[in-house]
């Protein structure tokens, strides 16, 4: 499998405090990898860096083989991403939101594109309401639909089913698992939900304090930590950090 | 009446002025900036005599009323185009996308004239009917005096965005706040030589000023003053390069420091 994402000693230093502490790894192909940690681990802050927003302090990030650094603007137009905590504009619609966010990312046909979002993410009902008007879960499932616009072969997805009930979960990890396995795409996931990343991830990170302290598969990081899920390794790397895996 | 309620509100009010410095500034600035207005205004009038009588004031003051309102709205359109993505918390969907910095700002600039254009072709004919304001009489001047205005608008606009980025959300009032401080010394109702010598210096520096003065000249003189026209255009052109490297700089710095994840936060 080629290798999509090539994180190599990510560092993110604010003054005294390390945010992110020598973070590599990789996504390959047809590979969904979930990061995971408890809040301020530094989970959002790879995130942001994978999309622009911040700036490493140090270490470099390579995706589809090119410098992030060198190809901004080429290398987000075959990426996207959603976030809860990051809305969309709520005094539009549905569908002139997604219009909007297929021109910033260049597709050409975009009324064709949005036209087959709204089927695919079965948003027809709530086309033509503003956004603001939405609930949480129907903007998170906009904000999803938004993440495809660009038929991206990389999606980063912070807390995507946060807001969602357990049949949209359901059905949005099912979109992504079908995107990874016909587009071979690749995936960095975060959650809290142990039984979603669980189900969805090929490989997992657990990050404490800005720094990887494990990455393996979920089947043999419950063997290896001697836990019967993955709840039960965070707890324990919670409560008590691991040294740092290589 | 529970007084712990009322304490509540006037707290968070305390609270929020208190740490705020756009809010100082729109406590004590906007006051401030009336006062030298108005103080101008009154040393203008005092040195008016018979002689003046024969002026337009009509066109004197209603055009430097319009043509100023179209700078401002050239500046706050620019700048709330933007602040419309940090009030919708739109802004990380926005730099996470491949949209460069020259594509916002042009998009920003476009959205700005588009809309000073409507207000000019809206708020001509209605002064036109209401005071015969004819605002033709200007002549030719009025075309460059216009895009002068727009390109001036622009760079205050980059620079009002660029505050917003390295300061939060609540230094968007600094996006009308920039212009409004402007106003009394760019000379827009009353002449350069009501402002004392030293401050005469100063605002030579301000594109403004020669634009409102050179129209004063176009009005009463009927001739383009080629002189307060080149000055406008240089320092415009100065200044909307330097917005342009302000706002290129504070993005690179907020990138460095996490600013844009805060205006998602707070």
């Amino acid at each position: 499998m080629t290798g999509i994402v090539r994180v190599r000693s990510l560092t993110k230093q604010y003054g005294s405090l390390t945010a992110v502490d020598d973070v590599s790894f990789e996504i390959k192909e047809s590979e969904i990898v979930s990061l995971l940690g408890r809040n301020g681990a530094g989970k959002t802050t790879t995130i942001h860096m994978l999309l622009t927003l911040i700036s490493p302090t140090s270490g470099g990030i390579e995706i589809f083989g090119k410098t992030l650094k060198g190809h901004r603007e080429e290398l987000l137009a075959r990426m996207n991403f959603t976030a809860p905590y990051s809305l969309l504009p709520y005094n539009l619609t549905t569908r002139e939101a997604l219009t909007v966010f297929a021109l910033l990312y260049g597709v050409k046909n975009y009324k064709e594109r949005v036209r087959f979002l709204i089927d695919e993410f079965e948003l027809g009902q709530f086309g033509d309401k503003k956004i603001g008007r939405l609930s949480s879960g129907e903007q998170m499932r906009v904000g999803m639909a938004k993440a495809f616009v660009n038929n991206p072969r990389l999606l980063l997805l912070d807390e995507p089913t946060a807001s969602l009930d357990p049949v949209a979960a359901r059905q949005l990890r099912g979109k992504v698992l079908r995107f990874v396995r016909e587009s071979g795409g690749a995936v960095l996931w975060t959650s809290h939900n142990m039984r979603e990343i669980e189900e969805v991830s090929d490989r997992v990170i657990f990050l404490s304090l800005g720094r990887i302290v494990a990455c393996d598969t979920p089947e043999n990081l419950k063997s290896r930590f001697g836990q019967e899920d993955l709840e039960g390794i965070f707890v324990s790397i919670a409560k008590e950090p691991v040294s740092r895996d290589s | 009446m529970n007084f712990l309620h009322v304490w509540g509100i006037v707290y968070r009010n305390i609270v929020l002025i208190r740490r705020s410095v756009p809010k100082l500034f729109s406590l004590f600035g906007f006051i401030t900036v009336e006062l030298f207005l108005w103080g101008f205004i009154t040393l203008w009038v005092q040195t008016l005599d018979g002689s003046d009588a024969r002026l337009d004031f009509m066109l004197l003051i209603l055009s430097a009323f319009i043509f100023w309102s179209m700078f401002d709205l050239s500046q706050r359109s620019f700048s709330i185009s933007f602040l419309e993505e940090v009030w919708s918390r739109n802004i990380i969907n926005l730099f996470g996308s491949p949209v460069k910095l020259s594509e916002l700002v042009l998009a920003l600039a476009l959205v700005g004239v588009t809309q000073a254009l409507l207000a000019f072709f809206y708020i001509v004919p209605l002064a036109f009917v209401l005071y015969a304001l004819e605002i033709w009489d200007m002549g030719l001047y009025i075309v460059p005096f216009f895009m002068n205005i727009l390109i001036f608008g622009w760079g205050l606009g980059a620079l009002s965005i660029g505050l917003v980025v390295r300061f939060g959300p609540s230094a968007d009032i600094l996006a009308f706040f920039i212009p409004f401080l402007l106003l009394p010394f760019s000379a827009v109702y009353y002449p350069v030589s009501v402002f004392p010598p030293l401050l005469q210096k100063i605002t030579f520096i301000l594109p403004t000023r020669h634009m409102f003065e050179g129209m004063r000249i176009a009005i009463t003189q009927g001739t383009v003053p080629h002189d307060s026209l080149l000055w406008a255009s240089i320092f415009n052109l100065v200044y909307l390069f330097l917005g342009y490297l302000f706002l290129h700089w504070v993005l690179r710095l907020a990138r460095s420091k996490g600013y844009l994840g805060r205006l998602v936060q707070d």
